[in-house]
């Protein structure tokens, strides 16, 4: 309407600049924010140890969900993994235990980490684990293998429409880690 | 070519001004004319067109016939993915913006845009940004094959030509970023006494709500790919499982940016038709305030139905509906504006000059390309439609009829304005009925390729698609061709012809037709009156 | 052998033709989204034809009006043009109707989304991974896993002037070494994931794409209810031979299924290879 004054411009753009620096923040700020925003609906499972002392047991023996469990590697990860049991029928409200057998197939030492993935969504907030070898760091010797256990429980608020839950890891070696599909 | 004539038109009608252009080369570099610099964008952008044309030749030369017979898959998926960032970025974005720049200190009554120097800036990013993007190619390992929306991890598998696309990608974020700013800055303060915001005309509405989405979401992107070079080369484990991170996120991070980026590139458009379809009904556009709004529902609910893109990633239920319901209200103020223009038309005393049957041809083909668009907002059918040719099918009736036949429609229209020349009215008409009738020749039988099954992104295909390639191929290799018509009639004008009025059509409305054609090299320095 | 190009631009153009003025004459085109064999993709099916319908019908209207102005409303018949510019009513009236259409369409949408996503009470699953590039199968009820790779007379066809006309190889690009293999009417659940990079897992007569992402697990479903062999593709982008990983599912007769089965277990004891393969990749 009025004709610009060199401060009306200077004022304005710099707002404009400030939206600008503060949308490529939002951007990264998107990384936590989509964290919360999946640990909320479930669909990816943070890595949470729930305390086994806190853990009471309170078994449904009505109600029988099964529990699948499934291992993944890389392509061409030097590793065997595989779950010792690829079934179970639980009760929730019960602790239960399993392991998962890994084993090194280099000639050296290689350090893993696994990341844990729960399905149904729905499932993944009432899937608790006292114990996880997907919490630490797993050291392997050359030619090392071993069975690293999981102990978890059902809590029995699960939903009742779930009656599968399939616990999903996929074991990285320490150099995938740092140049994962590089 | 156009700028040379401008320039010596310029000198005839603006005698009183004592500092015209400065004269060869440094005219182009050191301009702050914002008519010289949205002159050096509508040429750079159909330098851009051309390149990823002929990007999308070589596309359809492998596709005419089942087997392999030109190229390797891995060049293959180079020259879609470099079409794609081209076409988005070199051609469609600079070609809008370029009109922009000339048009809309005229529309309100402005000296020049109201950050001179950073729009000589703005510009002369971009030429360095593709040089960067299309070194690529010749790079060892090649161009990025990832395709345009760039998904980790397969773009970790570029090679040495990450770094070059991601800097490139930055430095285009830059260059629209100053644009948009300096857009917003002079129509806020630059427009003429009595100018008011619901007096501006139409195409200065969509191209300031385009702005404010561009300051919006760009930086976005720019986060997004900051991300994927830290992934790649800092350690950072953004979208890497082996580290806590997660693939999808990039997803929802690019469409955040991705979808709005789809209006910013149709936004505009709508502009233009909404200029065009009034002049040559002779009739006012039917429900102005109704666009504006319809327009600025559209840019609003373009943050809310992103993850439409993604429906296969396996998104929680809640999340699905959500984004088919939001994806399905942008029909109603999409078909706001179509029913405007309908009404615009209804009872007016239409001729048929090129912009106007561009104009139609948009109208028609873009609204084919919006009904394929509430089909895929359907999450059950999408999962069937999701990277197939009907998908390929929708983006390019919504993007080549749509966006760049408004675009096209916006140069003949404005041609004579901007050189002083009419253009070749017959071989206007030739370019607009070839490129009708090809651009659905190419894009109207993958309609069915997508339905009957063939993925997009592939070199090849199994023989049941063979016809179907064949026509679209035919239905390319003319819509190549015809463009370049388009460009002898672009450089025919501007080298001279007959000469325009001031009016050059029938009382069409808006201040750019009362000054002079050329208009001078300084306009408006003395502010219009506005009734 | 095969058909000449000339040959082969004189059917397009019959093609082009037939499709623009008869598409139900063409049997042999396939020129829609295919009814497939499961409950659900009959059911996206129904969902698609009615989407299509509700669009044709808004187009035939839309277009109807536009091509009507066109003809009465220009200037060389000496009309007069009008200068109206505004009607509330008019603007009410068409952003209500739509908003009506769409609630409409909704409702069977959701339905439909609600039916795809529930994967519960399934008889058998079996775990996808995607490679570059190729599938590998894993029964998760059984020992059994395999990948599933183009068949060796394609992947000849399909190198840069390899001589071999693609007419000539029978389901070109379409055909796979080992297929998934599941029995007919059973509820069959897939847990996808990629050992490198995104892949899609499509099949059109199932109504399955879902992606198979690194690191994480998806879950999809299908019931086939006709025997038979369904084809399709990869579906999301995963690098150079992206075109060239087929999914090939053969769904059997509960009988020819389980002796399938059988057939399996033993040869995977017969075989070190198979056993070796398993445990390397």
């Amino acid at each position: 309407m009025t004709q610009n004054t060199p401060q009306d411009n200077k004022a304005l753009t710099l707002k404009l600049v400030v939206m600008t620096l503060a949308m490529f923040g939002f951007g990264f700020a998107l990384v936590p924010l989509y964290s919360v925003f999946c640990e909320i609906t479930g669909i990816r499972s943070a890595i949470v140890e729930t305390d086994a002392s806190q853990v009471i047991e309170t078994p449904d023996i009505d109600r029988e969900v099964t529990i699948e469990f499934v291992a993944n590697r890389i392509a061409g990860a030097a590793w065997e993994f595989e779950p010792s049991v690829t079934k179970m029928k639980v009760h929730p409200g019960k602790l239960y235990s399993t392991t998962f057998f890994a084993r090194n197939l280099l000639d050296r030492p290689i350090t893993g980490l696994a990341t844990p993935d729960i399905k149904p969504a729905a499932a993944n907030k009432y899937f608790q684990k006292t114990e996880c070898f997907c919490f630490t760091e797993q050291k392997f010797g050359a030619s090392e293998s071993r069975d690293m256990p999981v102990r978890f429980i059902i809590d029995p608020e699960l939903p009742e429409h779930v009656d599968t839950v399939t616990l999903s890891y996929t074991f990285y070696s320490q150099t995938e880690l740092a140049s994962a599909a590089r | 070519m156009s700028q040379v004539d401008t320039h010596s038109h310029t000198d005839h009608h603006d005698d009183h001004h004592d500092h015209g252009p400065a004269k060869g080369l440094k005219r182009w570099l050191f301009t702050t004319n914002h008519k010289d610099i949205g002159t050096m964008y509508l040429i750079f952008s159909l330098v851009m067109f051309m390149t990823g044309g002929a990007m999308a030749m070589v596309i359809r030369a492998e596709l005419f016939q089942p087997g392999l017979q030109l190229v390797e898959p891995g060049f293959f998926n180079q020259m879609t993915t470099m079409h794609a960032l081209i076409m988005v970025f070199g051609a469609v974005m600079p070609a809008t913006v370029g009109l922009a720049n000339w048009m809309i200190p005229i529309m309100i009554g402005a000296p020049d845009m109201a950050l001179p120097r950073m729009n000589n800036w703005s510009f002369w990013i971009l030429p360095f940004a593709f040089t960067m993007l299309l070194s690529t190619l010749i790079m060892p390992g090649g161009g990025p094959a990832g395709g345009w929306t760039m998904y980790p991890p397969l773009i970790q598998q570029t090679g040495v030509a990450l770094p070059f696309l991601i800097f490139a990608i930055h430095m285009m974020g830059v260059s629209s970023i100053m644009g948009a700013i300096n857009i917003v800055v002079t129509i806020m303060n630059m427009r003429a006494p009595g100018m008011t915001l619901l007096k501006m005309p139409l195409f200065v509405w969509t191209w300031l709500i385009t702005a404010y989405l561009l300051v919006a979401v760009m930086p976005v992107l720019a986060g997004g790919v900051t991300m994927l070079l830290t992934d790649q080369y800092f350690g950072t484990t953004f979208f890497n499982a082996a580290g806590g991170g997660d693939p999808v996120m990039f997803q929802h991070i690019f469409w955040f940016f991705g979808h709005p980026e789809v209006y910013i590139m149709i936004l505009p458009a709508f502009g233009i038709i909404s200029e065009i379809i009034p002049t040559f009904s002779r009739k006012p556009l039917f429900g102005y305030e109704s666009m504006v709004y319809a327009t600025a529902s559209i840019a609003f609910l373009s943050f809310i139905v992103w993850a439409h893109h993604m429906f296969t990633v396996g998104m929680p239920i809640a999340g699905q509906l959500f984004f088919m319901f939001s994806t399905m209200m942008i029909a109603v103020p999409t078909g706001v504006k179509v029913f405007n223009w309908i009404s615009t038309m209804w009872r007016g005393a239409m001729t048929f000059e090129t912009p106007m049957l561009f104009s139609l041809a948009f109208v028609f083909l873009f609204t084919i390309g919006g009904f394929s668009g509430l089909m895929l907002a359907i999450a059950p059918a999408d999962f069937q439609y999701h990277d197939t040719y009907f998908v390929v099918a929708h983006f390019h009736y919504v993007l080549v009829p749509g966006a760049v036949f408004a675009i096209m429609a916006g140069v003949y229209y404005w041609l004579p304005k901007w050189t002083g020349n009419m253009y070749d009215e017959t071989l206007g008409k030739v370019h607009f009925w070839m490129s009708t009738i090809f651009v659905n020749v190419l894009f109207f039988p993958q309609h069915f390729l997508g339905l009957a099954g063939m993925p997009r992104r592939i070199p090849d295909y199994a023989t049941q698609f063979a016809d179907f390639n064949m026509i679209s191929s035919i239905g390319g290799f003319g819509f190549g061709l015809s463009q370049l018509l388009f460009i002898y009639v672009v450089i025919k004008c501007a080298k001279g012809g007959v000469k325009a009025t001031d009016k050059v059509w029938d009382e069409p409305r808006g201040l750019e037709w009362t000054l002079s054609s050329p208009p001078p090299y300084h306009s408006f320095s003395v502010a219009p009156e506005i009734k | 052998m095969s058909r000449t190009i000339l040959n082969r631009l004189h059917s397009a153009a019959l093609a082009l033709f037939a499709s623009a003025f008869a598409p139900a004459a063409l049997a042999d085109w396939a020129l829609n989204m295919p009814v497939g064999v499961t409950e659900v993709s009959k059911e996206v099916y129904g969902l698609h034809m009615l989407i299509l319908g509700v669009c044709v019908a808004i187009a035939i209207v839309v277009f109807g009006v536009m091509i009507v102005s066109i003809f009465l409303h220009r200037k060389s018949r000496g009309v007069e043009p009008a200068q109206f510019y505004h009607s509330t009513k008019a603007e009410i009236i068409w952003t209500v109707i739509p908003i009506i259409i769409l609630i409409a369409m909704a409702v069977p949408a959701a339905e439909g989304l609600i039916k795809v996503e529930d994967t519960r009470n399934a008889d058998m699953t079996v775990k996808v991974t995607g490679y570059q590039w190729r599938w590998r199968y894993d029964y998760l009820d059984h020992d059994i896993g395999f990948y599933s790779t183009l068949d060796r007379e394609s992947n000849q066809a399909r190198r840069v002037n390899s001589g071999t006309d693609p007419f000539s190889v029978e389901n070109y690009l379409l055909e796979v070494d080992h297929p998934l293999v599941v029995p007919v009417g059973a509820k069959v659940r897939l847990l996808l994931t990629a050992a490198d990079v995104l892949h899609a897992w499509w099949v059109p007569d199932l109504a399955v794409k879902k992606d198979a992402i690194p690191g994480y697990i998806n879950e999809a479903w299908f019931k086939a209810d006709v025997p038979g062999i369904y084809r399709g593709q990869c579906a999301e982008l995963c690098g150079r031979d992206h075109g060239f990983m087929p999914v090939v599912v053969h769904v059997l007769e509960r009988d020819e299924y389980d002796a399938w089965l059988v057939e399996q277990t033993t040869d995977k004891v017969a075989s070190p290879e198979n056993v070796a393969a398993t445990r390397k990749l």
